[in-house]
């Protein structure tokens, strides 16, 4: 089940191959979703339902594809996976789904989905490749919730919508830092992660 | 077969294609009546919210709404009441409406009685913000003249900034704001502060960094408002 090949492929882009952290990838969904938790975790299980179930169909799929058409294949695939959870979340779970909007139908522009599919999907068999979709859509959402839950702290005074810092701080003077709601503080917060990432994987550092 | 043929390329996708349509197709019938309630539901606590009611919980939304909500009206420009069978006000269609020309736009207000047993007229209003549409509900008092109450939503305004329309705040302003000045329609103003409005109506705040949409609101305000002006007459007599 988990030979140690599989277990790369699950574990290692948790921390030493992250695709936010190391490899750079879906950046741009990371800074719109983590004004708060909420959202930011429910956008980290769609992406890891799409990116699991994409990487399994494509993989079953691998030996019929013909090579010259691939990417429209896989975009298919995503984007059909893509709206179904769309309207799963239309119909299950509302307010959220007002709250990301326009980020649910953007997973199918998510370098990460197309970039597992094309370097990993498409050579492995579907067991592994479904670890590998798991693994990277983990990755993705842990760093989406460290963001998130600094930026909820931080901009608004909140954890999960309920207040944290006390009211007293607010009567003695206390302002939410209204920059961290903004895009730029996430780009900030996530390049801060890097660096705490970076210094304790020294193997990771360039010269 | 060879793969990398022209017929098994075309047949491929045709066929991959065509299994995805069917299963969307699918899934969406599947899962349509119940986003259609979602939908409903979120409109409904939109209303309450302008008449400063929330219900308890999701479930209850509908039965409050039918408490408070007490008669659907369609008016036409003469502010003569033309049409008053259930829901026929809540289920106009603004996006749609707001498209037709002048004379041929439904014009739906919600006749509301609350606790106190005063009435309340609850106007939907729509317009453009920045990034998309915006819309909301006034709540009239039955003088005809003054608001009671606002709610505004947007589809894609900035976080922080543009979307911060949907605040308690920026609503809370428009209560007890007058439409008319002088037995005038003027509608009310969203204005930067320190700026006064020149036709003289009332005027709230806007939200700094959002100029955009605090204008569309401004705008949709007056342009929405403005038709209803003869049935605010009749009200106040």
């Amino acid at each position: 089940m988990l030979s140690k090949k599989n277990k790369e492929a699950l574990f290692n882009p948790l921390s030493k191959d992250n695709p936010v952290l190391v490899q750079i990838l879906g950046i741009c969904s990371t800074l719109a979703v983590t004004v708060s938790l909420e959202p930011a975790i429910v956008m980290g299980i769609a992406v890891i339902t799409v990116m699991a179930f994409s990487n399994v169909i494509i993989s079953l799929i691998r030996n019929t594809i013909p090579t010259t058409i691939r990417i429209i294949v896989q975009l298919v695939v995503v984007a059909a996976l893509v709206i179904m959870v769309q309207q799963f979340l239309v119909a299950y779970n509302y307010d959220v789904s007002k709250q990301l909007s326009v980020f649910i139908g953007l997973i199918i522009t998510n370098c990460i989905l197309m970039g597992r599919l094309e370097a990993f999907a498409l050579n492995n068999k579907p067991w592994p490749s479904f670890l590998d979709g798991i693994g990277n859509g983990l990755g993705y959402s842990i760093i989406l919730v460290i963001v998130a839950f600094f930026r909820e702290l931080l901009g608004s005074g909140t954890i999960f919508g309920f207040q944290v810092i006390p009211q007293w701080c607010y009567d003695h003077g206390y302002e939410n830092n209204g920059l961290m709601i903004l895009p730029p503080m996430a780009l900030i917060t996530v390049a801060c992660i890097i660096w705490v990432h970076r210094a304790r994987n020294t193997e990771l550092q360039e010269n | 077969m060879n793969k990398n043929s022209n017929t098994y390329q075309i047949l491929y996708a045709a066929i991959m294609v065509l299994l995805v349509g069917v299963v969307l197709a699918f899934v969406y019938m599947a899962l349509k009546p119940k986003q259609d309630v979602n939908i409903a539901n979120d409109k409904r606590s939109q209303i309450l919210n302008a008449l400063h009611i929330s219900a308890p919980n999701e479930a209850e939304i509908p039965a409050t709404y039918d408490k408070y909500v007490t008669r659907d009206l369609l008016i036409d420009q003469n502010g003569n009441i033309t049409d008053s069978t259930k829901n026929v006000a809540f289920n106009v269609d603004m996006s749609k409406n707001i498209k037709l020309s002048k004379d041929q736009q439904q014009l739906p207000v919600l006749e509301c009685t609350l606790d106190d047993g005063s009435k309340k007229y609850v106007i939907p209003i729509y317009g453009a913000g920045l990034w998309g549409p915006i819309w909301g509900f006034v709540a009239v008092n039955d003088d005809g003249k003054t608001i009671y109450g606002a709610n505004f939503s947007h589809a894609s305004e900035t976080p922080g900034l543009g979307a911060r329309i949907t605040e308690k705040e920026f609503q809370k302003q428009f209560e007890n704001k007058s439409l008319f000045q002088d037995e005038k329609f003027t509608s009310v103003s969203v204005m930067k502060k320190g700026q006064k409005p020149t036709n003289g109506s009332d005027y709230v705040d806007a939200i700094s960094g959002a100029t955009i949409t605090s204008r569309g609101v401004s705008t949709m305000m007056e342009s929405c408002m403005a038709a209803y002006e003869p049935f605010f007459k009749k009200l106040k007599q």
